[in-house]
């Protein structure tokens, strides 16, 4: 990577020609130069709010004054793991995220193989603006959409009342927040995934079906493992979206349909108590690492 | 391309040593700082003796419905306050904003009564000069200086309106029509019940509860022993299953009865009024349990900076007038005894209708919101204070 650097041109001795030299020789200011706006950016704003938030997260609220009390306690993490309600809060969320990105995965493997691999180059444009399309528009102007069709009186019920299965209680409910977040990060799968169907060679799978090998077997063993780092790479997508999103169960989820987010948006702008909402943020900081050392092992960097 | 990609991950472990390392500096750092400084609240406003000259600009908190255009505009014009509004779902949001720098970014709040007096305690607002009101002398008795804004004589707000919050139903699908609470804690309208996200939403369990349940000797609904408390959360989780969703915004509640996600729940009278704009068969009553209810208090922000059109503001919003269309549109009760009149000229026998003219015994007969404290009237401090209240409230939706 060194050698492909820029090497000087046009007549010696101009100033442009000694920074470039200059810039040759040292190999750690070139990176300085590039790597320090962005560097000081994710350590001054990224790293140390994470970390402010951290420290918050041992801290409590005097319930008379709503003053932060800074003195270090543990009292904040006991509280979430003592009490159930926390427990089944974060539960949940955990639950639908993943029940998501293996929503997700099971629809964009068959969209992305149809549209990198047998769809014709127009209809393949075609299906990639049908993919973004959706971005283009609000997010909750998109939600609000859901809402209108899973209502008592909406399409979804009307559809489901045609082929005889009656109305039923989809709106406000954990189902109906399940069918959001898959609908809504769906793109975010689509994409990774078509990308690595398209990295496999042709040669690969007429080997695979030369060498006697049926549809399924080929899919089995040569295409799955090659496209699941794709797979993964979208996974961390659609978990993380889902992982951390407040807004979509605060409008089409019902009773008992709080998100780890919903419960530190309420302590943060209801009930004023940063230091808790803190300590329950970093449980999805926790969960993702692990999430992420997972993915990694699978192979999911390499696709990136 | 192997070679290529586990070269890269060992450069990026070393570089992450020293990201490692820099983070443990500026964490130490910030640890330091931080610790260092506490903030205490202090009020340094004087109470105003003349209201000066507009600023062109007022930022309120207010409850959704509490600036209609129709009275805005004409305000607007006749002052040049450009009103901004920033709506809040619940008391504590309303004292969250004005804790967290609100106080200096807005100007008024349309507190309630279990907002006003931790508001006051906690410095945010700051005293008024009722002199510079002079529709205040034409208030109801129990409203110029209740203890929910006045504090030793120290008048921290103009209050505005009054209410009940009542039950609210849908004609076509509610049958028999109900008259008492026990409708929204019966399964048989399982999955189309709403009532408010709002911890102050246990003290309508334990009203109900003071009614249905003597035994529990629940005599004040804001003052709850341990055992009343826990009857009311049990009383609210076994109502969980049946509810639809729990809404925070009035707007919620309307859309969820307007799709027919809803057919029952706790309401505002704003509600039922614009929903029977829209053409919805829906009816409102107070159920024979009698009803919580609001008081609410335009109070003044302590660091507010357009003081001059907030006390305009407080001028304008308590004239018989404008009194009288805020009491029709949000379907309350106006503080300004002389809105009658009015009232009934924008719409017949909304005097009545609205209570306007009611005796004492009915301002009484409602249990206004206050905040739960650890002291109870009885003299014992064995109370449930607001803080449990958040708690079960969290652990009651789950």
């Amino acid at each position: 990577m060194a050698t492909s650097a820029a090497t000087p041109s046009g007549p010696p001795g101009g100033l442009a020609l000694r920074v470039s030299a200059a810039l040759f020789r040292r190999a750690w200011l070139r990176a300085v130069l590039l790597l320090g706006a962005p560097g000081a950016w994710f350590v001054l704003i990224y790293l140390l709010a994470l970390v402010i938030l951290f420290v918050s997260a041992f801290w409590t609220v005097d319930s008379f004054t709503g003053n932060l009390v800074h003195s270090w306690t543990l009292s904040n993490f006991k509280t979430l793991v003592d009490d159930p309600v926390y427990r089944a809060i974060a539960l949940r969320t955990i639950v639908i995220a993943a029940a998501v990105t293996v929503t997700d995965a099971l629809l964009a493997f068959p969209f992305a193989f149809f549209a990198a691999r047998i769809a014709s180059p127009r209809t393949r444009a075609a299906l990639f603006v049908a993919v973004l399309m959706p971005l283009w528009s609000s997010y909750l102007v998109r939600v609000y959409a859901w809402r209108l069709i899973l209502d008592r009186d909406g399409i979804a019920n009307w559809a489901l009342a045609q082929v005889g299965l009656g109305p039923q209680h989809i709106a406000y409910t954990n189902v109906a927040m399940w069918l959001v977040f898959s609908y809504i990060w769906l793109p975010f799968m689509v994409l990774p995934v078509w990308t690595a169907i398209e990295r496999v060679p042709d040669s690969l799978l007429e080997a695979s079906s030369d060498l006697g090998a049926r549809g399924w077997q080929t899919f089995r063993r040569v295409l799955l493992p090659m496209v699941l780092p794709g797979v993964m790479a979208g996974s961390i997508f659609t978990f993380s979206l889902t992982l951390g999103d407040f807004i979509t169960p605060t409008l089409v989820g019902g009773a008992g349909s709080d998100f780890i987010g919903n419960v530190v948006y309420n302590n943060v702008g209801v009930s004023s108590n940063v230091p808790f909402a803190a300590a329950f943020a970093t449980v999805p900081v926790i969960v993702m690492g692990i999430y992420l050392v997972i993915a990694r092992r699978l192979g999911a960097f390499d696709a990136l | 391309m192997r070679a290529r990609a586990s070269r890269g991950r060992r450069e990026s472990t070393s570089q992450w040593r020293g990201l490692a390392g820099v983070a443990a500096v500026t964490l130490a750092s910030i640890v330091i700082t931080a610790c260092g400084g506490s903030s205490a609240a202090s009020n340094h406003t004087k109470v105003m003796t003349k209201i000066g000259k507009g600023e062109g600009v007022l930022n309120v908190i207010a409850w959704e419905g509490y600036t209609q255009p129709q009275w805005v505009k004409p305000f607007e014009q006749q002052t040049g306050c450009q009103v901004n509004a920033k709506y809040a779902g619940s008391s504590d949001e309303m004292v969250t904003l004005m804790r967290q720098g609100g106080d200096s970014q807005y100007d008024l709040v349309s507190a309630s009564g279990d907002a006003s007096l931790r508001l006051i305690r906690g410095g945010d607002v700051a005293p008024v000069n009722v002199n510079l009101i002079p529709d205040w002398k034409n208030f109801i008795p129990q409203l110029k200086s209740p203890a929910h804004n006045t504090v030793n004589g120290v008048h921290y707000g103009i209050s505005l309106q009054w209410g009940p919050n009542t039950l609210l139903y849908n004609t076509q699908k509610v049958k028999p029509a109900p008259n008492s609470w026990s409708v929204i804690y019966s399964p048989k309208y399982k999955g189309e019940i709403t009532v408010p996200d709002n911890p102050i939403q246990i003290a309508d369990a334990a009203l109900y509860l003071s009614k249905t349940k003597p035994s529990l000797g629940i005599t004040d609904p804001y003052e709850l022993t341990q055992k009343q408390l826990g009857a009311a959360v049990s009383l609210l989780k076994q109502q969980r299953p049946l509810i639809v969703k729990y809404w925070a915004l009035a707007s919620d509640e309307i859309d969820l009865f307007k799709n027919g996600n809803a057919v029952v729940g706790a309401s505002w009278p704003y509600q039922t009024n614009t929903l029977i704009a829209a053409h919805a068969p829906v009816k409102d009553l107070i159920p024979v349990q009698g009803a919580t209810g609001w008081a609410d208090t335009w109070m003044l922000a302590s660091h507010a900076k357009h003081p001059n059109c907030a006390y305009m503001w407080m001028k304008y919003v308590s004239t018989p007038k404008v009194q009288a269309e805020q009491a029709i549109s949000f379907g309350e009760t106006p503080a300004n005894t002389l809105a009658c009149p009015d009232m009934n000229k924008i719409q017949k026998g909304a005097c009545a209708q609205y209570h306007a003219n009611a005796p004492a015994s009915y301002f009484d007969s409602i249990r206004f919101w206050k905040t739960p404290t650890t002291r109870c009237d009885n003299g014992q401090s064995d109370c449930t204070d607001y803080n449990d209240w958040q708690q079960k409230w969290t652990e009651i939706k789950g």
